[in-house]
């Protein structure tokens, strides 16, 4: 599972360079957002604009994550692709996560 | 992991509307079917959306297979996609063990406030399928369903 961290001011943000999250790769995925998170940062988005594919394994990752960082720091997702966003909706997921559409351009050019 | 020559798609041929294959019980196998599927001639004319349902239904349920039925002892799932009209039909076969209390579970979404990190699997697949069956035949599970597709263009 590649993922890629950068530092934008108070925030971290995370890409997953993978196209799927899923029941082969949710343990790596887990594992490596640990490390990821363990870096002190106000904020903490997820970019998974590469993401075509995001099953029910995949997705308790990403919530495990979230449970892991606790009440405060809370984490945000972008760029959900058609089919990843239809299992956080479908699951209710998508009132959990602070979701943008996007990065914003000033994210995504810095760096 | 599955070796390339081990991944073989058997397509029917009068009609071309149904393909058998057969993949061993570990995720990556799982992976590496489903890429494998989805890039066949057979689901080329369905639009994003469907193919988008069938893939996470698909997903679920064999995965399922290798993390429940498949528990104690490795084995093989045999899968047949049948593309008629505007339906998916699947069926899914294993020899692992059989669903406890020979039915379906449930499949309730979680609160979203309880924050669980599983069980979303039943629930997905009973979203985006019908006409969902479980048979225990012998020694072999037998989950049938049906998913509903569009057509690009």
């Amino acid at each position: 599972m590649k993922l890629e961290s950068q530092h934008r001011g108070e925030m971290i943000v995370i890409r997953v360079l993978d196209d799927r999250i899923d029941a082969a790769g949710a343990i790596q995925f887990k594992e490596r957002m640990r490390e990821l998170i363990a870096e002190p940062s106000d904020r903490l988005v997820l970019d998974m604009s590469n993401v075509g594919f995001l099953d029910s394994s995949g997705l308790g990752a990403v919530v495990s994550v979230m449970k892991v960082l606790g009440p405060v720091r809370r984490l945000e997702l972008s760029g959900l692709t058609p089919t990843v966003e239809k299992v956080f909706r479908l699951t209710r997921m998508d009132s959990v996560f602070i979701i943008h559409k996007m990065l914003p351009e000033e994210w995504r050019n810095a760096g | 992991m599955l070796a390339e020559e081990e991944l073989c798609f058997s397509q029917s041929v009068d009609p071309p509307d149904t393909v058998r294959f057969m993949l061993p019980s570990d995720a990556i196998s799982i992976r590496e079917g489903l890429v494998g599927l989805f890039a066949l001639d057979l689901m080329e004319p369905l639009t994003a959306e469907s193919l988008s349902a069938a893939q996470i239904v698909l997903a679920e349920a064999l995965n399922n297979v290798v993390e429940h039925a498949y528990a104690q002892y490795p084995g093989r799932i045999e899968i047949w996609v049948t593309r008629r009209e505007s339906y998916l039909f699947i069926r899914i076969m294993d020899d692992g063990l059989a669903m406890p209390g020979g039915d379906l579970p449930g499949g309730k979404p979680g609160w979203p406030e309880d924050l669980p990190e599983g069980g979303f699997g039943w629930s997905l697949i009973r979203n985006l399928s019908h006409d969902l069956t479980y048979a225990r035949d012998g020694k072999r599970n037998l989950l049938s369903l049906c998913i509903s597709v569009d057509y690009q263009g």
